[in-house]
């Protein structure tokens, strides 16, 4: 099998910029959703299209990005 | 433009497409996220899991001895394979695996430059079949610990000044305006840094592709934070993957002699009571 159809693209979630990677493997669509800076993962998703993979990656990480705490410094 | 310091500690994506069925090479795979594998890896390639395969599962320290030797020779490795690492989050966990293997002796063990990430954007091949493998028998050295810093060596450093402290977490965790990277829990009581560190983020020896930067651009980076190989250096992060990732980085591409990975890292020094802590931006650094 090959990767096809790769795409990154960055937007912002939560107020944290997200990098958002996505392609097909064979049938599957496979989504990344990572915070930029230190480049952690905030979801790993699937989908019968590249739309339905980006969305439940975006849902997800808003989850989480949402939980984070900013402190005063 | 310079040559890395060490050039061959590194593969490229098109070199592990021509020798993925080498019977001397054994790909790896290293992920973050461990099902990462199983959704399609570099075909040959076997998979390690972090969590599991890649620390003492008991007590908080890297493989023993004993663990290691037994993990190598069930991956079909012996001492003289040629061993390539590659994995998500631009080699994070691979550089993990890589820095343990180096504490255990193991001479010829390589990244892929660019990772999982650069393997699937160049639209490579990959493959979902577990590759069958015969074991093989391995005897480690070691363990290296000069490659290694323990919590009493990175308090002599804050006393001592003789030894440069390199942060390679994310600004908004240096400073301690986040406890830990975005969206991830929170693994410590205190946030801010080690006193005296430098922050040099490791995503800033990559390039977009997830490469590692040039020599020149890479000696200019930590250059300019005063880290240039004239006295002994320590890295760290959080838990210490992303700051073996430094690690490597310092070692083999910069061809500094006297690099240690503080695996210990934020959890270790931020839950420590009484630990002094900076919080805020660093000053500038000094000239040297």
């Amino acid at each position: 099998m090959k990767v096809e159809e790769h795409q990154e693209r960055r937007l912002e979630i939560a107020g944290w910029p997200v990098h958002l990677t996505s392609y097909r493997i064979g049938e599957t669509f496979h989504c990344t959703a990572d915070n930029v800076s230190p480049g952690a993962n905030l979801a790993r998703t699937t989908g019968a299209t590249r739309e339905e993979a980006e969305n439940k990656a975006i849902e997800r990480a808003t989850e989480r990005l949402k939980q984070t705490r900013r402190h005063a410094v | 433009m310079a040559d890395y310091a060490h050039p061959e500690a590194l593969v490229s994506t098109e070199w592990v497409a021509q020798h993925a069925s080498d019977p001397n090479v054994r790909i790896v795979e290293v992920d973050v996220d461990t099902a990462e594998y199983s959704k399609g890896h570099v075909p040959g390639a076997i998979g390690w899991n972090w969590t599991s395969q890649l620390c003492d599962t008991v007590r908080r320290d890297i493989l023993s001895k004993p663990h290691f030797e037994k993990l190598m020779a069930e991956s079909g490795i012996s001492n003289d394979t040629t061993v390539i690492l590659y994995g998500d989050n631009n080699n994070w966990f691979a550089a993990w695996a890589l820095w343990q293997m180096k504490m255990y002796g193991h001479k010829d063990v390589r990244l892929m430059n660019g990772g999982r990430k650069k393997w699937l954007a160049e639209g490579r091949d990959v493959s979902t079949d577990a590759p069958s493998v015969t074991h093989a028998s391995y005897t480690a050295s070691g363990p290296d610990n000069a490659l290694r810093a323990f919590l009493d060596q990175v308090q002599a450093a804050v006393q001592g000044g003789r030894t440069s402290l390199v942060d390679v977490r994310s600004p908004a965790e240096f400073t301690g305006e986040i406890l830990a990277p975005p969206g991830l829990p929170e693994t410590c009581q205190r946030g801010g840094h080690i006193p005296g560190a430098r922050s040099v983020p490791w995503g800033k020896a990559c390039n977009d592709d997830g490469t590692f930067k040039s020599y020149d651009d890479l000696k200019a980076l930590y250059g300019v934070e005063g880290v240039d190989g004239s006295k002994p250096v320590i890295a760290y992060c959080r838990i210490g993957e992303r700051s073996s990732h430094t690690w490597f980085v310092l070692r083999y591409l910069l061809g500094f002699d006297h690099v240690r990975n503080y695996d210990g890292s934020w959890t270790e020094w931020g839950n420590l009571v009484g630990a002094p802590v900076e919080r805020g931006a660093a000053p500038a650094a000094a000239k040297a």
